[in-house]
Parts: C-alpha cells; sequence; structure tokens
C-alpha cells in the first residue's frame, strides 16, 4: 500500500488509520472565517429533503416503507434525492425515507411496528420467520430465568436490547476510504488463516465470526457497484474519501438497526484529502464545503423502522449518528482542522439539527478559534454536545476514539462495546425500604432485606438495606446482559461494523443506572430532615412524609453531592465483581436517553418528596428545579461523580437562556467557552447545552409548523423538538433554565 | 430610576454571609472565570458596604480572583480609596448624566461632581477603570451630551473602554412586583440607528465603545 501524495508510515503496511492520520494531518488554529455557503446543488437537494420530511411528520412519522425485502447491505437498488445535483450519493433503499425491515432482531418487533402504520410483512418473510429462522429476540428469551423475566417486567431493569438491536459498535468506516476493499478482505484472510486450534468455544466464535465479515466486505463492493463506485481499491480523491466513508457507514445502517449507529471521528480523517486536493488546485472551499453538506444530509435521511412503544426511551425518532470532532493527539496537536469547521458549518448551511450527533470533544488546549466558533454554534442551534477530552483520553488510553450513542468512549477500529441499557436506581431504594418487594405489587423481588417498621426512616439501617438491594439487582442485571450479548452474537452479529474493526478487539459492557438525583437527595432528606414513610395495609411505602430541611443535589452542597458519588461507585463496584460474556470489562453509565419519563411512571413515591409518577432528571442532572443556586453551582455538582466509577459516561444536559450567558454575542460566546473550560478542568465527563427560552419551546408546542427544525438537546442526543411527545415535551420544559451562573 | 434590577436597591433585607463564606463561593466558581472573570460587586450600590470590601477584595486578591466594583462613585471615604488605590483590580463606573439638572432628574440627588471626583481619584491609582452609560433617546442620548462626555474624558489613561447600555423597559414589571411607581414610563427604546450614532461619537473618544 503506497499513495504517492501522503506520508508513509506504519499505516502503509497494516491496517492502521490513526496512524496515517497523525502523519498527514494538517492542524488549524485560524477563524471560521474561510466558511461559505451551501453550493446551489446542495440547496436544491435540501429542498427535496425537507419537503420529504414534512410528509413524513405529516403522516405519522412515517413516508414509507417496504414490507417485501430484508434489508442487508447489498439489497435495494441504488437511490437518489435528485441524481443530477449529488456529489455524494447513496441511500439505504430506493426511496428517500424509506424504513426497512430488519427482522434479525426480532421478527414480532418488526410486525408489531408494521401493523402500526396498517401493514403486514410479505406472508412468505412471515412464514420463514414464525417455522424456520429463529432471531436473536427468541434467543434470549428461551435463555432468561423467571428472575430476569421478573426484574425486566417490574421495571427494575428497563430498555433492555432484548428485542431490538444492541447498536453502538462503531465500525472504523475510514478504511475502505484509506485501504480499499481487497487490503481489507486480504487482511482479515490473514487473521484468520492465523485462529486456530485448539477449538475452543471462543476459538470455533471467532473463526466464524471473521468468515462473516468477510462475507459483509464482499457485500459491500456490491453495494458499491449499484452506484458505479469501485469500492475495492482506496479512495483517490477527496469527494472519493467523502463517498467511500459514507459507503462504509451506509453498509451499516442498511444491515444493523442498532439503536446507537455512531459514526466515529470521521473529518481529521476526510481532511486529509480535503486539504489535499485543495493545495493541488483540484477544488476550492466551495466543493470541499458542498462534499461535507451533502455527506451530511445524507446521514440526516438515515432512518430505520421502530414500533411506537420504542419512543418511550429514544423519543424523537434517534438513529444517533454521533459525529466526534476536535480533541487532542497524545503528541500535544490539536486535531481540529478545517473540516472540523466545516462539520459545524452544515448546521448553518442546512439550518439546525439533532443528527449527525456532533459531539466537540473539548481540551483546554484546544485552539481558542475553533473553542469560540464551538460556542457559537451551540448557541445558535442547540444541536451539539461537548465531552472532555483530556478526561478520556487520559483515562482510557487513545487518541483515535469515537463517541458510541450519547457519551461513551469508543477507541475506533481497536475496541467495541456491549450495550446494557439500564437500571432503576430508584426503585431499588424502594426495595430497601419494602424488605425487597416491589413497591406496586408486594411481589418479592430481592431476599435478605429485613422488613421496616420504624415510624422514620434511619440512615444507617436504609444504606445497610440499599447495598444488599443493589447485590442483588446487579447480579440479575448481570445475567440479562450476558444472555443478550451471547444471542445477538448468534443472531444478529453485526459482520459489517465488525468487519471494520481488528480482529478479536477489547470489549467494554456498558451497563446504566437512571434516577441518580433521586436517589441521592432521598438519601440526604433521610440523613439530614426526618422522613416518615406512610405504608399501606401490606405494608408497602406509598408516601413519605419529610419534617425538616435537606440540602439537594444540584447546588454545591457536598453533604448531598458526596451522597451521589458514592452511590455511583457502590453500584459500580457491585457490577464489576461479576464476570461477563466475552471477558469484556464492566463499566458503568450515568444516563437515562428519553426513558426519565417513562422511569417516572414505573416508580411509587420516593423518600426525596417526589411524588409518584413524576419523571426522573435525565442522566446525571439534579431533579428539575431543585438546584437552585445557579448553573455553575449544578454543574459543580455532577462534576463530583467520578469518572473513574463511571468509565461508560456521565451525561449531564444544561439549559440555560441566552441573556444570562451575556449580553452580547461576544460575552455569550465567550462565557460558554469559558464556562466548558471551568466544568471540564473539574473532570467531568460530558455536557448537553441548551441556549433557549421556554417561550419559544411554549411556542413551539402551539405552532409546531412553524419550527420544522428546531432542536434541543434531550439526553446525550438531540431531538426536533415537535417530533417529542406532548408528554416529553412538557417535561423538557419543566427542566431547570437557568437564568443565573 | 431606571435600574432593571430595582429588588436589589433596598438597604435592608438580603441574607448575610461572612467574608470567608463569601470567599469560599467565589473559589468553587473560580475555574470557571477563565482569562477575564471573577468577582464583581455591584448593586443597589455596593460602596455603601465598603468597609467590609476592603478585607474581602484582600482575601480574593490573595486567592488570585480578579475584584472588580461596579458603582456609580457617590462614596469616596478612607474605605473606598483603600480599595480603589490598593484592591480593586477594576472599577466600572457608571456615569448618568453630564449636566446637574439632568443628573438630578434621573437620580433625585445633586451633585454629580462626585462622581467625577470619583473618577480622578481612580484614574490618579493609574489602575483599570470602564465607564458605562445608560443610553435613553433624548434624556441621555443626545450629541451635545455624547460630546461633553468624550471631552471630559478623553484625556484618563486608565479608561480601557465605555459600555453603553441602550435604555430597556424589561425591568418594569420588577418595580411593579414591588410596588413601586416606574418613574421613566414614557421614556422610549432607542432605534438601532440611534444607538449606532451614539456609539460613533463616543468612538472619537474612547479606545473601545462596547454596546450591551
Amino acid at each position: 500500500m503506497e499513495v504517492k501524495q501522503f506520508k508513509s508510515g506504519v499505516w502503509t503496511k497494516q491496517v492502521n488509520v490513526r496512524d496515517f492520520v497523525i502523519n498527514n494531518v494538517t492542524p488549524y488554529h485560524g477563524t471560521h472565517d474561510f466558511l461559505v455557503g451551501p453550493s446551489q446543488r446542495t440547496q436544491k437537494l435540501w429542498d427535496i429533503c425537507k419537503q420529504a420530511t414534512k410528509e413524513e411528520r405529516q403522516n405519522n412519522g412515517v413516508r414509507s416503507v417496504d414490507t417485501e425485502t430484508i434489508s442487508t447491505i447489498s439489497a435495494f437498488d441504488a437511490g437518489y434525492i435528485d441524481k443530477e445535483n449529488e456529489v455524494i450519493v447513496g441511500l439505504q433503499t430506493d426511496v428517500l425515507l424509506k424504513r426497512t425491515m430488519k427482522p434479525f432482531g426480532g421478527f414480532k418487533v418488526v410486525q408489531k411496528a408494521l401493523s402500526e402504520q396498517g401493514l403486514e410483512p410479505n406472508v412468505n418473510l412471515t412464514n420463514l420467520f414464525s417455522k424456520y429462522v429463529k432471531t436473536h429476540n427468541d434467543g434470549v428469551f428461551d435463555a432468561y430465568t423467571a428472575e430476569i423475566k421478573k426484574f425486566r417486567s417490574l421495571g427494575f431493569l428497563t430498555g433492555l436490547p432484548d428485542n431490538y438491536a444492541r447498536g453502538r459498535i462503531i465500525g472504523d468506516y475510514r478504511r475502505i476510504a484509506l485501504y480499499g476493499i481487497d487490503f481489507l478482505i486480504q487482511s482479515k484472510k490473514a487473521d484468520q488463516a492465523n485462529i486456530t486450534g485448539p477449538m475452543s468455544d471462543a476459538v470455533i466464535r471467532l473463526r466464524e465470526e471473521v468468515a462473516e465479515q468477510i462475507k459483509a466486505l464482499k457485500e459491500m463492493i456490491d453495494l458499491g457497484k449499484t452506484y458505479g463506485l469501485d469500492l475495492s481499491r482506496p479512495a483517490e480523491n477527496a469527494q472519493e474519501a467523502v463517498q467511500w466513508t459514507y459507503m462504509a457507514y451506509l453498509a451499516a445502517v442498511k444491515s444493523q438497526d442498532g439503536a446507537a449507529m455512531s459514526l466515529g471521528n470521521v473529518s481529521t480523517f476526510l481532511d486529509i484529502y480535503i486539504e489535499n486536493d485543495l493545495q493541488e488546485g483540484l477544488i476550492t472551499e466551495v466543493e470541499a464545503q458542498e462534499y461535507i453538506d451533502q455527506f451530511v444530509m445524507k446521514l440526516r435521511m438515515v432512518r430505520h423502522l421502530r414500533m411506537s412503544a420504542y419512543d418511550e426511551i429514544f423519543a424523537g425518532d434517534p438513529t444517533w449518528v454521533t459525529e466526534a470532532i476536535g480533541g487532542m493527539f497524545s503528541d500535544g496537536r490539536s486535531k481540529v482542522t478545517k473540516t472540523s469547521f466545516r462539520f459545524l458549518n452544515t448546521l448553518y448551511n442546512l439550518g439546525a439539527s439533532p443528527e449527525p450527533n456532533i459531539t466537540i470533544l473539548w481540551s483546554d488546549a484546544l485552539p481558542q478559534n475553533f473553542k469560540d466558533y464551538c460556542a457559537k454554534v451551540a448557541i445558535d442551534t442547540s444541536s451539539i454536545q461537548f465531552e472532555n477530552d483530556n478526561l478520556m483520553r487520559t483515562n482510557r488510553g487513545s487518541d483515535d476514539y469515537g463517541i458510541a450513542c450519547c457519551v461513551s468512549y469508543q477507541e475506533l477500529g481497536k475496541s467495541i462495546q456491549f450495550f446494557g441499557a439500564r437500571t432503576n436506581l430508584a426503585k431499588t431504594l424502594l426495595l430497601a425500604l419494602n424488605a425487597g418487594r416491589c413497591e406496586f405489587t408486594g411481589t418479592e423481588v430481592v431476599s435478605g432485606i429485613p422488613e421496616y417498621t420504624d415510624e422514620y426512616l434511619d440512615f444507617d439501617k436504609v444504606m445497610a438495606n440499599f447495598k444488599i438491594a443493589m447485590k442483588e439487582v446487579a447480579r440479575v442485571y448481570n445475567d440479562s446482559m450476558n444472555i443478550i450479548h451471547y444471542m445477538h452474537d448468534k443472531y444478529y452479529y453485526e459482520k459489517a461494523q465488525m468487519a471494520l474493526i481488528d480482529t478479536n478487539p477489547s470489549i467494554n459492557i456498558a451497563y446504566g443506572i437512571a434516577g441518580l438525583s433521586i436517589v441521592a437527595d432521598s438519601l440526604s432528606a433521610i440523613k439530614y430532615a426526618k422522613v416518615k414513610p406512610i405504608r399501606n395495609e401490606e405494608g408497602l411505602t406509598v408516601d413519605f412524609k419529610i419534617e425538616g430541611e435537606f440540602p439537594c443535589y444540584g447546588n454545591d452542597d457536598d453533604r448531598v453531592d458526596t451522597l451521589a458519588a458514592q452511590a455511583v461507585a457502590d453500584f459500580n463496584n457491585e457490577l464489576k465483581q461479576l464476570p461477563v460474556y466475552k471477558n469484556a470489562e464492566p463499566t458503568m453509565s450515568v444516563l437515562t436517553i428519553t426513558s426519565n419519563v417513562s422511569y417516572g411512571k414505573k416508580t411509587g413515591a420516593t423518600p426525596d418528596g417526589r411524588a409518584y409518577g413524576v419523571p426522573f432528571a435525565p442522566g446525571a442532572n439534579p431533579m428539575h428545579g431543585r438546584d437552585k443556586n445557579g448553573a455553575i453551582a449544578s454543574l459543580n455538582s455532577v462534576s463530583k461523580i467520578k469518572y473513574q466509577d463511571s468509565l461508560d459516561g456521565i451525561s449531564n444536559t444544561f439549559s440555560i437562556v441566552p441573556k444570562s450567558l451575556g449580553a452580547s454575542e461576544e460575552d455569550r460566546i465567550e462565557n460558554l467557552a469559558t464556562t466548558l473550560d471551568g466544568y471540564f478542568s473539574r473532570n467531568a465527563q460530558h455536557l448537553n447545552v441548551n441556549v433557549l427560552n421556554k417561550e419559544t419551546l411554549l411556542d413551539a408546542m402551539e405552532h409546531p409548523e412553524e419550527y420544522p427544525q428546531l432542536t434541543i438537546r434531550v439526553s446525550g442526543y438531540a431531538v426536533n423538538f415537535v417530533r417529542l411527545t406532548k408528554e416529553q415535551q412538557m417535561e423538557v420544559i419543566t427542566r431547570s433554565f437557568h437564568e443565573s451562573m | 430610576m431606571y435600574c432593571h434590577n430595582p429588588d436589589t436597591i433596598e438597604t435592608s433585607g438580603g441574607t448575610e454571609y461572612n467574608i470567608e463564606e463569601l470567599v469560599q463561593m467565589a473559589l468553587k466558581m473560580k475555574p470557571y472565570f477563565g482569562r477575564r472573570g471573577g468577582v464583581t460587586v455591584s448593586g443597589g450600590e455596593p460602596l455603601l458596604q465598603s468597609k467590609e470590601l476592603v478585607p474581602f477584595f484582600k482575601r480574593l486578591k490573595e486567592e488570585g480572583i480578579h475584584t472588580n466594583v461596579d458603582t456609580n462613585g457617590r462614596i469616596l471615604n478612607h474605605f473606598t480609596v483603600e480599595l480603589l488605590d490598593d484592591y480593586a483590580d477594576l472599577v466600572m463606573l457608571d456615569i448618568k448624566h453630564m449636566t446637574e439638572d439632568g443628573y438630578e432628574a434621573l437620580t433625585g440627588m445633586r451633585n454629580k461632581e462626585t462622581t467625577f471626583t470619583f473618577a480622578k481619584h481612580r484614574e490618579a491609582s493609574g489602575k483599570a477603570m470602564w465607564l458605562r452609560y445608560v443610553l435613553i433617546p433624548e434624556i441621555t442620548n443626545n450629541p451635545e451630551l455624547l460630546h461633553a462626555m468624550g471631552d471630559y474624558f478623553k484625556d484618563y489613561k486608565t479608561i480601557e473602554k465605555i459600555e453603553i447600555q441602550p435604555y430597556h423597559k424589561l425591568g418594569i414589571h420588577k418595580w411593579e412586583a414591588l410596588g413601586w411607581e416606574y418613574q421613566l414610563k414614557d421614556a422610549r427604546e432607542n432605534t438601532p440607528e440611534e444607538i449606532k450614532a451614539a456609539a460613533e461619537i463616543l468612538k472619537n473618544y474612547f479606545k473601545e465603545v462596547k454596546i450591551n
């Protein structure tokens, strides 16, 4: 592998995209003044897309569905938005926004999603899947124990990827552009030849997996041919580099419908090709921006077929095309290039949008011009999120990583993760007060917790019981995860993504918790005020009477913030004791997606004074309205949760009204950039930034047609506000909008 | 008369903090100060408490925190002098009006000269100062007054910039909530052209003119 215009290195001998980037990147320290607007071609295409998405919204969120074809890498003819104006081609099907069946996660889910649209799958497929073909969902439920089913149905474990695809695995989509598929196939074949006996389960499985990957690579060549592209060879110019990379991603979203299908970290890589073409005078800035605009436009048009119940946990039809931008190289140079700016510029050229889920890897050492531009984009669009590059790079070891789903570090091409949804920690606390019984049904869920009969709750006794409950919930949670990932590998293996990842990568399992702020405030109430449980005739708590004051999480008060940090550490420690399928490393996140609303419904009254049914705060956020000491105090509280105890991420969604950031645009930009520096200097991990007035959201509820692109960050991702349910919209509006720093 | 934070004018009420508590609060926010942030005392009129501000600012300086006073410059006693000379990194001085009658109409008090004496004193200390000026059509925004202000301060070396705050009516509801009569009800807001014209005049005299 020798490409003359690029500086060679390790990458020329073996698959190593990072090495190519390090040797060839041109970091950019200038301002955004070089950026240009959308080309006419781009504008024409985007008008068509806007019309199509409008029709989709008007048609109950689905424009069209194919009921005949199982979507695979090479299924469907080529599809175009408007062929003559497209410089980057490729759609998931032959028609814009057409959704497809990917039934290997679970056929019943596909049937349900179709029936909600008044449709049915082709009768032959129904026949096949009911009699002959087994899915991931079938496999999981064959193996689930009665105990797991109980935890699941009562709402202790929720959103588990047992009837939908787990997602989160990020292929290194850059590889096809850099190497071409022929080289990648050779490389995989060499790997496979080295996987030899003795033939243990693990060895046999790996041999089969690599064989699947090679098949996927061959199918990708066919996918390219549909569009007249020769993906067997490396990309030779900027347009091809963008196109090849997109084709690799397209292969993934044609064959898998994981909840989150991140893109990785492609901007710095693509910049090398673009910079090269610019230097050689082959293209101008107009073409450079046009490639990125059209690439991003395609990413915005990715769709999956979902049933409506899915909306409770993942509201607003997200696809999580997460692209990580910025960050620093381990050698101290900045990864920011002109193409980092070009990606952000799409939010102006095409307007605000939740997808791709643009994530800025923030470091205090980033070029100030880039920081300022990111702050400007966040203020103008509320579409981007920020993560702490220094923290992740130094704790996790690589400077070449993407963000899986919302907040999770994943080294590109070298590691993957197993998505584990989350457990309800607030409900787990109620087990501690109800002798291990579900607070609604009285069903015994956990044994060994003594009956609690005291008139007032005692902190030490509650903590002792809570620890028993956590240990048991962790055990059952771990059991369910092992089954789910075993079956997903077996029945719905991500061969397209895995073909673009090193053979036998390292794995972390991504457990999660919800309800952290409720747990912290409840423990605080028990410790610092007097809490009297109100019990029904069965002895189950139905309400709590609080006498006196107690500090709430979100006010930079160590008395309660340490309780939050300790709960995270305790549950993480329980999870770490347990063995995981494929020897994955246990990690945990504090993240809820939008399930914080449905968790509320499934959780009885809690000792912090929260009534039954009231939504949880999202992620690691303080409870709505309880962070009363301003924005910085709220940020400081969240920053006390230790990343080492929650390596899969700590999500914080922050909303501030424009005027409290500053009077002028210049002040707002400086203050937001400074706030990010401050927050991340405290080793905080993640921040969603919304700069909005509540009135805008209320108006959008009244007049949704006037706000088709209004975007808001919810919990590690962004949504079109008008695509949320009324209930979810109200929850977003009741969140704290900081009116002072 | 047009203060947008009328709830901070009253000199009784509020929550009492001791100096060390305030320093600790500032320290918790220190990572967010960036290159230009720090602690600003404002009001009401913060120099009413200048005796307490001296040790407070002294402690902040020990902690390496930038200090700033936002004042109308009506109080000049030996505590204020100590603050101006030794502990306030920045003074933001509110210039109400360039004429005695205009000053009285806005503040209910005579003797605009105290503010100017205050400015002179700060200038002599050689430390940074910003001027602030609320722009109300006709009342404070007319060319004659703006030129007069520029002319008065043009030789000051410590003035880094002047911030002009176009008058807005956002604070009215707060006055009403406090049961007070808002006394500038009849004043209108500036047009963008009027703001621009005022800035153009001031640019002849000041290094930087910022419109808030």
